[in-house]
């Protein structure tokens, strides 16, 4: 989504895309299916029980439609046009074709996917967990196995943490795997006690907590009511992680799981100083409240938490989005494409910043490494 | 460079009890309530005991402050040397499920503040409070009450029902730029829906944080429906709705109407321009960053000098010592920030010799 970018102070050279670099949201997507839906892709990985239920009775999430997402998309599919497959596939559906268009191009040395339409947020949980089980043997089968920039998302029915920690225990120690995969708009806000199996299965097996915009929680996603239109959702995406993440620090997450590594993913990262100096100022007053917390709310963002880059914001002057990174850390923001969806961040030119070597290095490769975990 | 007396756009008389209202509650819905045995709407917004309710150091043995006039102007205005505050009662008249309660409340509620408040001290001035349950109920109230020049603004709640820029609410901002009232959106909620996207907070804490991503999406509602367009001559004020969060939000309101205006092609003007131009926000809780060095640096990002108004949120405690003006602010914008940018905004602040 980069418009209005031509004829700026400070791009980077195109052969920026020639660094290697770490893209920590891919949509890898089974062929057939859209947004809802289950995929025959994923049939050799279910059950009888499942394939029939499915068959019969399809999925359901928190939101109206049979086909398609909560508010119709800006695209087909919410993806780059260029990204349908010639034979009119999904984009996202064939690891071939993302390879030549995007993984080979843009030198992408570490892939992070983050299958979206993976029944996570089903209304029946168990219908939930069958996919997410299915979507994790497809990654590896079909993605990680036959790739080896790529890593999968260890894809969890989050609303049921018994359900997602026996899936988080059977990936442990599986290369294949380098973090557990939550949506933000759960069903309660991601700090309540009853997520913290999933946080502890996580650390326990070194997994790092990716958590993407969306999922169908069943709230408004506004506390005033639904938002009309789609630019609505998208904008909120960044309100519904401003919300997890408050959640998550003031009920105590990281001092019950401290070496808990969370990586928020598509919902921006220039209001995280804000809301982090918000917190400190009220904590400040009412820290009776919560006497769990050993340090400023602040400070656990510093240790805790990372910041994919799309859509990366846009001030104008750019200079301020440095500015914005400054109060952050620049240890916290790791580079993503969101490939291949519309709103897909070039690395060539999504970050009009001048980088110091350091900053590049960190931001397009070695923050990943270390989060993810990988050598 | 001594500063501009200042003008004080947040500050909140407290309704010492139901009782207070009964004088100005019709016979039966002062009989509603003695029969019914209403005791209090005194929302979980602000909770008589908790520490951001009231400022110690300003509480009475009752545990509260700013019950009366006297009271208000001793510990809100002399010390500041204030010239003139607008009043925005906060009791929970938009909470209640029953239109007609609703609507009965916030008639006796604007009574109550002109009689009590705004004819005893003539530095107050007060915002409307509507029933936001029911669109032509709160125009009506806005038409009855805006022939008394002291009310300068129409007073919603962040938390609203439906999203502020749906088209049910148009009448509202219709009658309200007939009227030159500003809307004011100030922080708490009707309750229908919780304080996050994700769901019901479980503290306090949480829930007064998250009043900041409410104001976020309202704002976004309001461009994205064209509200803006709609009223070229409607400001819409946020109130105590923290300030440190505006930049970062509008980048990225920004660029993602530059991909997806398609959807909304009213909106002609790019999010940033519209908020510099239309909204104001008060300054308590400025939510400051803990450098002074990078609040100049923040006020850069916001990149106006005519958006923010001087207000302390009495009684609420919101700053430690003697001045609500942020560490580090530039002292030519502190002085915009006392009485100019508040004139600019309220056009009936300008109106000194007011007779009710």
């Amino acid at each position: 989504m980069n418009v209005d970018i031509l004829n700026r102070t400070g791009l980077q050279a195109a052969s920026m895309s020639k660094l290697a670099i770490a893209d920590c949201d891919i949509h890898p997507r089974p062929a057939g299916v859209g947004i809802g839906g289950v995929s025959k892709s994923l049939y050799p990985y279910l059950s009888q029980r499942w394939i029939d239920h499915v068959e019969e009775f399809g999925i359901t999430y928190r939101q109206p439609w049979e086909k398609g997402s909560a508010y119709p998309k800006g695209q087909p599919q919410a993806c780059r046009r260029d990204a349908f497959l010639p034979d009119g596939r999904a984009p996202g559906s064939d690891l071939r074709f993302m390879a030549e268009q995007h993984l080979d191009p843009n030198n992408i040395a570490l892939g992070i996917l983050n299958p979206l339409t993976s029944g996570q947020g089903a209304t029946n949980p168990l219908l939930s967990d069958a996919i997410a089980h299915a979507t994790n043997e497809w990654q590896k089968a079909e993605w990680t196995s036959r790739d080896r920039r790529l890593r999968a998302s260890v894809v969890v029915p989050y609303e049921d943490a018994a359900a997602s920690v026996k899936e988080i225990e059977l990936r442990a120690g599986d290369p294949n795997f380098a973090q557990v995969l939550l949506l933000s708009r759960t069903n309660e806000p991601l700090g309540q006690r009853r997520y913290w199996p999933i946080y502890e299965a996580a650390a326990a097996a070194n997994l790092a907590v990716g958590i993407h915009a969306f999922g169908n929680g069943g709230w408004p996603n506004t506390a005033g009511g639904w938002g009309s239109y789609y630019i609505e959702e998208m904008v909120g995406h960044s309100q519904s992680q401003q919300a997890l993440l408050t959640s998550m620090i003031l009920e105590g997450v990281f001092e019950a799981v401290p070496n808990l590594r969370v990586v928020l993913v598509e919902g921006g990262l220039a209001w995280a100083a804000a809301l982090g100096w918000r917190m400190d100022r009220q904590w400040a007053k009412l820290k009776r409240e919560l006497p769990h917390l050993k340090r400023a709310p602040s400070e656990y963002i510093k240790t805790n938490v990372w910041f994919t880059t799309q859509p990366i914001e846009e001030p104008e002057p750019r200079t301020h989005l440095a500015e914005a990174i400054d109060w952050i850390g620049w240890d916290r923001v790791l580079f993503a494409t969101d490939y291949p969806h519309w709103d897909f961040d070039d690395p060539a030119h999504a970050i009009p910043l001048k980088l110091t070597e350091a900053q590049k290095q960190a931001v397009f490769l070695d923050n990943a490494k270390t989060v993810y975990r990988q050598a | 460079m001594t500063n501009p007396a200042p003008i004080d756009c947040d500050i909140h008389p407290v309704v010492p009890g139901l009782a207070a209202l009964l004088p100005y509650l019709d016979d039966h819905w002062r009989e509603t309530v003695v029969r019914r045995g209403i005791e209090d709407l005194t929302t979980i917004a602000y909770p008589t005991r908790n520490p951001l309710s009231f400022k110690q150091a300003w509480r009475d043995a009752s545990g509260r402050t700013g019950t009366d006039a006297a009271t208000l102007g001793r510990q809100a205005l002399d010390p500041f040397g204030t010239q003139l505050a607008i009043c925005n009662c906060l009791y929970g008249v938009q909470a209640q499920y029953s239109e007609d309660l609703g609507a009965a409340f916030a008639r006796a509620l604007n009574d109550w503040v002109a009689k009590e408040w705004l004819d005893r001290d003539s530095r107050l001035r007060a915002s409307i409070v509507v029933p936001m349950q029911n669109t032509e109920m709160a125009v009506d109230e806005i038409n009855r009450c805006a022939t008394d020049r002291r009310f300068v603004q129409v007073m919603l709640l962040v938390g609203s029902d439906v999203t502020l820029g749906r088209r049910q609410n148009w009448p509202i901002y219709a009658t309200a730029q007939r009227h030159g009232l500003p809307i004011g959106i100030h922080a708490g909620s009707m309750y229908r829906h919780p304080m996050t996207p994700v769901g019901w907070p479980t503290t306090f804490t949480e829930e007064y944080v998250n009043q900041a991503t409410a104001f976020q999406s309202q704002l976004t509602s309001l461009i994205a429906e064209g509200v803006f367009a709609k009223f070229p001559d409607l400001t819409v004020v946020l109130m105590e709705s923290g300030v440190t969060w505006l930049p970062a939000y509008l980048w990225r309101l920004t660029k993602f109407w530059k991909g997806l205006r398609s959807e909304i092609p009213w909106v002609s003007d790019p999010p940033t321009s519209i908020v510099r131009d239309r909204v104001r926000l008060t300054l308590q809780p400025f939510d400051a960053p803990p450098e002074a060095s990078s609040v100049m640096r923040l006020i850069d990002h916001i990149g106006s000098d005519e958006m923010l108004l001087f207000s302390t949120d009495y009684p609420h405690y919101q700053f430690d010592g003697d001045s609500p003006i942020p560490d580090g602010l530039d002292k030519a914008l502190a002085q915009k920030i006392m009485a100019e940018n508040p004139l600019k905004t309220y056009a009936r602040l300008k109106e000194r010799e007011i007779v009710p």
